[in-house]
């Protein structure tokens, strides 16, 4: 049980120029905390959870686990468990060997070490495989044998590198509700990383975006969705993304289409004080509608209707200043609209428009 | 949309394969036959030398090469009696000397080249490509070449004439080979699992001896082999390398006595060959069920 902080922290690739890949990481994670670091690959996310494994080396600032300084401390002395995207079990050993290993080389008694791999592989449904070698078991059982192997250490910080993206979809859905209820049960501070957005927003206490080395929000996964602080944070997260568009704006609100859409004053006040003409408009595809073609709203030619069953999504065209956009809506999926099909779109909910500069992407309403 | 449209293209390769009189898996009679006999013909050729010297091995000398040769002829085990016991020289002494200075030569190359292997693999340092191309041009040069230098060396070092010299110099020409072929093996480890054993508690010499090591058995096997088969059968090092006494010579220069100038004591040598290729098959048979393996396993990983 220990809290975790990058303090500063970069680890710089040499090259020319020489690439950060991550840059200056400020990060707290309390104890007992689920923290995902998540962004598009060659993000750094990687990169930030092995250096706080000992694993890659800190150019820059420090890393502290349970208040210690362990910026220099080998892997070995760091008191954590790391689960990998491979699983790396040690080929060479059965389940169990693999999993009391660590323990076995901190001198536990070995009754004591047969005793917490039992425990362990109870609590992962594993006590038939004990005695096979990790190529006789399937994906999702490697999977389970390398949490197990984590867990038995009994570490202060859990290290998980996209654990599940070996995994099919079905079993992915499923280990991840199991690994989230497993954390809550042990309390074990947690730090996973991951590219799959929909695996942040479900599992974590916290989400940390990152892009190009920079933290980007550090927010709870319902103020990452409702309040983004730039472009980017709020295209990743969410599916299907948010439609994000430049529109030209005037002293009303919005214009697309020829529709003006209102904006709050905040957000107004915030781009009229850096007095811009044009603004990236950002609204999620649920906050989206199809009205009736008498009711004002913006004319959208579906180009293609995905139907997922509770919902469709559909893509269409809109006309914005001389350019034709595209933009995504979620609709009722009992009664989608057809291809070619000429539809109105209006916006449902004004307070679930988000502002963005055009320039820098940073949200406009503080 | 349905997929019986594709039900009848399932099925066509089947019919076609029928039609031909071929499916996959399967081939004809004839071409059974033909390569069979092929293969067979091949393995006697491959086999019938060292036949010929096994049967050799028990005639007497005057019967070894006849005009028409016979399977069996006045065939004993005397050549063997006299050639162990020492009659012709002392091949106990020279069978010892082989021995040891393989097992030696294994020994040292297998753990000099595992390790710099390992750290080639593993570790950047300044200098790994040149060592690793050094490494690879000390290959292209003809042994013969190297011998006066080596004399050289040894001769300033005070080594001329031991076994110790000897092993030193294989090591020259084992330990580059097994380092380039161990560096392809531990490159197929992946990385992920040193790293485990590191966030287990391992030290970095801990990855290697308790994680890599095992994992590379196979690997080790065939270095061990080629280093074993560098030092057994050699003739050029060893005869110039040794010194010109009797007991401390190694059989593949031993083996030399049974070959004189005008007269060549065949049975002996025979009988003497036979028994210098049993250690080699031993080491082959220790090592064979890795050497598939190890041969093969650089190509995918698993």
């Amino acid at each position: 049980m220990a809290e975790v902080a990058y303090d500063s922290a970069s680890r710089i690739f040499s090259g020319n120029p020489p690439v950060r890949a991550v840059d200056q990481l400020n990060l707290d994670v309390a104890d007992g905390e689920f923290l995902v670091l998540v962004g598009p690959s060659g993000s750094g996310k990687s990169t930030a959870l092995r250096m706080l494994a000992g694993l890659e080396d800190v150019d820059e600032g420090a890393i502290k686990i349970g208040g210690k300084d362990v910026t220099n401390v080998p892997p070995k002395g760091r008191d954590i468990a790391m689960v990998f995207q491979s699983y790396a079990l040690y080929p060479h050993m059965t389940v169990a060997d693999n999993m009391g290993f660590a323990l076995k080389l901190r001198g536990v008694d070995k009754g004591e070490i047969k005793n917490k791999v039992a425990e362990a592989a109870k609590m992962l449904d594993l006590t038939k495989y004990l005695d096979r070698k990790p190529k006789a078991l399937s994906g999702g059982q490697r999977q389970r044998v390398a949490m197990g192997r984590a867990i038995v250490r009994e570490p202060s910080v859990f290290l998980m590198d996209e654990p599940l993206s070996n995994l099919d979809a079905k079993l992915r859905v499923e280990t991840r509700a199991n690994i989230a209820a497993l954390q809550q049960r042990l309390g074990t501070t947690t730090i996973y990383v991951t590219h799959d957005q929909v695996e942040a927003m479900t599992m974590g206490h916290r989400v940390a975006v990152l892009k190009d080395g920079l933290l980007q929000q550090c927010d709870t996964p319902r103020n990452l969705y409702d309040r983004p602080a730039n472009a980017f944070v709020a295209g990743f997260m969410g599916s299907p993304a948010m439609n994000l568009k430049t529109v030209p704006l005037t002293s009303e609100g919005a214009k697309l289409d020829g529709v003006v859409v209102p904006l709050s004053r905040a957000a107004l006040g915030g781009a009229s004080g850096e007095s811009l003409s044009e603004v990236t408009f950002g609204i999620r595809p649920e906050a989206l509608g199809i009205v009736p073609s008498s009711e004002a709203g913006m004319d959208m030619t579906v180009e293609l209707v995905e139907e997922l069953g509770a919902d469709a999504l559909v893509h269409g065209a809109v006309r914005i200043g001389d350019s034709s956009e595209r933009f995504v809506v979620r609709v009722d999926g009992r009664t989608p609209p057809t291809l070619g099909q000429n539809v109105k779109v209006a916006v449902r909910d004004t307070s679930e428009i988000h502002l963005f500069h055009p320039e820098t992407g940073n949200r406009l309403d503080g | 949309m349905t997929f019986d449209a594709s039900s009848p293209r399932v099925a066509n390769p089947a019919a076609a394969a029928r039609a031909t009189g071929f499916r996959r898996g399967t081939r004809s009679t004839a071409a059974s036959i033909g390569l069979h006999t092929a293969l067979i013909t091949a393995s006697l050729i491959a086999v019938f030398p060292v036949f010929w010297v096994l049967v050799t091995s028990f005639k007497p000398d005057a019967r070894a090469v006849e005009t028409t040769p016979k399977l069996f002829n006045e065939s004993s085990l005397d050549n063997y009696v006299r050639v162990l016991s020492g009659e012709k020289g002392d091949f106990l002494a020279w069978f010892g000397n082989s021995v040891l200075i393989a097992l030696l030569t294994t020994a040292i190359a297998v753990f000099l080249s595992a390790t710099t292997a390992y750290a080639a693999s593993r570790f950047l340092f300044p200098g790994k490509r040149s060592l690793m191309l050094s490494f690879l041009v000390v290959q292209m040069f003809p042994f013969a070449v190297l011998i006066v230098p080596l004399y050289n060396v040894l001769l300033a070092l005070g080594l001329q004439g031991t076994s110790l010299g000897l092993v030193l110099v294989y090591c020259t020409t084992a330990v580059p080979f097994c380092t380039y072929m161990l560096k392809g093996y531990f490159d197929t480890i992946p990385q992920d699992i040193d790293e485990a054993g590191r966030v287990d508690g391992l030290s970095p010499f801990g990855v290697f001896w308790r994680l890599v090591l095992p994992l590379a058995r196979p690997g080790l096997a065939v270095t061990a082999f080629y280093a074993f088969l560098t030092a057994w059968g050699e003739v050029a090092f060893a005869s110039a390398f040794l010194s010109a006494a009797d007991e401390s010579k190694t059989l593949a220069v031993g083996l030399q006595v049974f070959v004189q100038q005008n007269r060549t004591e065949w049975g002996h040598l025979a009988a003497a060959s036979i028994v210098v290729a049993i250690p080699a098959v031993v080491v082959f048979y220790l090592v064979q069920r890795f050497l598939v393996t190890g041969l093969s396993s650089g190509a995918v990983k698993g």
